[in-house]
């Protein structure tokens, strides 16, 4: 602030409050949702106040699922959304620490092309090629399984671009004073390059469990069994009620379970959460 | 999201760069590129390359026999109201989405810098919903859209306006667009602070002294040093509004009522998993990949470059 200005500062606290009613809104008004009976929605009200039945709710959606929704219990879906948002997170990691230490250390012949293949991923959002990636997994047999939820989703551009970035920054003497040591490339590749990001492994661990955890129209194509079935895309089936209105307080109670994990991430490795985003766009 | 905006675009002939002193293996390489290579090829290259041909071909009304048809599946593609109609959605959506949650961001982004004690407070309540699902924002916004039980249904009748997003188009587009900004504005609002605040303050301070106001700070010095990130959030805006948004469209109104909501990346799960018309929804995707590519393309020249004053 450069000069003292008492009505800008009380206007910027306005602007800054009316906004953070406007990002809670949403999830004030699932959660008070949550929290009634069934029986209030019936009459076209929607309370704005928390009511008394909130545990039930929870332990209902929780333990039993949402009634006559075709839904397995939450806990069920929420241990497979974090499973699948694990395998996503970890398995994007290792490959593409691997692949950016190969395209940096190394020089080999079909350097250049390994790299725009990988590189191509980038343009190709899953939304875009839905029937024939669907095709290619369903093929190999892996509808309804972890795997398949997963491994489609673990290749992806980002973090190898990333982790490149990051070990070019890493200083020659480095890899000079391995060599003179006699460390191998695997050698130095754990004892020196994994060490060094740790940091932005975190980083990027925060960006990728919200992306895995977030996963909506992959595992809504790919999984029939209820077994398989993750909170986000169960969701949709559970507020998809043909001839009745949504439970809504079961809905909503879903709602905000699906949202607590990433959400929680997010608060709580803030700082490495805005690191993994923004400074790497230096 | 996570695919456009993550990372430095890394400027062109960036894969020559290596280090100058490189350890030498003729397996370890290929062995420690070989995972994430066979991924790429069996579930991205290959499906694309399916994805082409595909928007070659037609099959007949019972899927019994394909046949060659050459361009044909993107000349009637092109000459469809329906799909003319989808492109002007989808434009509509991405310029409301995308000035909403910029503007706003931006917004908030200008008040948190003039905060001192509370800036990383609200930092952090306006961060939050980066983590939300954006399929779980659309069924939030549906829920407070109800027309039945939604809050904002009674308070918009409160105020005599009958809101019915099953039946009117228009409250259909603003649903969608609010829940998708919604979920947005935490990213921009990110890119945006960390702009103003690597702007030096010497440069402001010199532009008090010289006699300009706050107002006439922010439009001659503040806006005009954002423009990179103004841009590389732009750029990245479009791609999250085109793309990301299927669950949220999916999720709240289904593309309808009628085709009201439906842009183009819903229109190629609608047209292929729902209206099997394969070769159809292929020449679609093939489009929206070359749409895509310009995108990524843009992203890497400009963004190199620098908008910059």
């Amino acid at each position: 602030m450069v000069e003292n200005r008492p009505f800008l500062t009380f206007l910027a606290h306005l602007v800054l409050i009316l906004g953070v009613a406007f990002v809670a809104l949403p999830v004030w008004i699932a959660f008070v949702a949550s929290t009634h009976d069934q029986a209030t929605f019936l009459g076209g009200s929607m309370p704005l106040w928390p009511g008394s039945n909130m545990w039930e709710t929870y332990r209902t959606i929780l333990t039993d699922g949402v009634p006559n929704s075709g839904t397995p219990p939450l806990t069920m879906m929420m241990t497979n959304s974090l499973i699948m948002a694990l395998i996503i997170t970890f398995g994007k990691i290792a490959i593409s620490v691997i692949s950016a230490f190969a395209i940096v250390y190394f020089r080999f012949p079909f350097r250049v092309l390994a790299f725009w293949i990988i590189f191509v991923t980038l343009m190709l959002p899953v939304e875009v090629r839905i029937m024939p990636t669907f095709k290619v997994v369903a093929d190999l047999g892996l509808l309804n399984s972890y795997a398949g939820l997963s491994i489609p989703l673990i290749a992806s551009a980002t973090a190898t671009f990333l982790f490149r970035q990051f070990f070019l920054t890493i200083p020659e003497e480095l890899v000079e004073a391995a060599r003179i040591d006699g460390a191998g490339p695997m050698k130095f590749f754990r004892d020196m390059v994994l060490p060094l990001s740790q940091t932005n492994i975190a980083a990027l661990f925060v960006i990728l469990f919200i992306y895995g955890w977030n996963q909506y129209l992959w595992p809504m194509l790919i999984t029939t069994d209820e077994k398989f079935y993750t909170v986000v895309m169960g969701i949709k089936r559970m507020s998809d009620v043909a001839d009745s209105d949504p439970q809504w307080n079961f809905v909503m109670g879903s709602a905000m379970l699906a949202m607590l994990p990433p959400v929680l991430v997010v608060i709580f490795m803030q700082r490495l959460f805005v690191k993994g985003l923004v400074e790497q766009e230096k | 999201m996570l695919r456009a905006g993550l990372f430095p675009f890394p400027p062109f002939g960036f894969p020559m760069q290596t280090k100058r002193t490189t350890f030498r293996s003729y397996w370890l390489p290929y062995l420690l590129i070989a995972p994430q290579l066979a991924i790429t090829l069996i579930f991205f290259i290959w499906p694309a390359g399916q994805a082409v041909w595909q928007s070659f071909l037609q099959e007949d009304a019972f899927g019994l026999s394909t046949k060659f048809v050459g361009l044909r599946n993107y000349v009637k593609l092109l000459n469809s109201p329906e799909y003319l109609a989808s492109f002007e959605t989808t434009v509509i959506f991405t310029v409301c989405t995308a000035g909403l949650s910029l503007g706003l961001a931006l917004l908030f982004a200008v008040a948190v810098d003039r905060m001192i004690r509370t800036a990383s407070a609200y930092t952090t309540f306006i961060l939050w919903p980066y983590a939300v699902a954006p399929a779980i924002a659309g069924v939030l916004w549906w829920f407070m859209f109800n027309p039945s039980v939604g809050v904002l249904t009674y308070a918009l009748q409160t105020m005599g306006y009958d809101w019915n997003h099953r039946l009117s188009g228009t409250d259909a587009m603003i649903l969608v667009v609010l829940a998708s900004s919604w979920k947005q504005i935490s990213y921009n609002f990110l890119f945006f602070l960390a702009g103003l605040q690597s702007i030096p303050q010497s440069l402001r301070e010199a532009a008090a002294i010289d006699g300009a106001g706050p107002v006439k700070r922010f439009f001659t010095v503040v806006f005009p040093l954002l423009s990179p990130t103004t841009f590389f959030l732009l750029v990245v805006n479009i791609n999250y509004t085109m793309f990301d948004t299927f669950s949220t469209i999916d999720a709240s109104t289904a593309g309808g009522p009628g085709q009201s909501t439906t842009i183009l990346v819903y229109k190629v799960y609608e047209d292929g998993y729902k209206g099997l018309d394969l070769g159809s929804s292929a020449a679609q995707s093939v489009i929206l990949m070359g749409i895509v590519m310009v995108l990524t393309f843009i992203q890497f020249r400009y963004i190199e470059r620098r908008v910059q004053y």
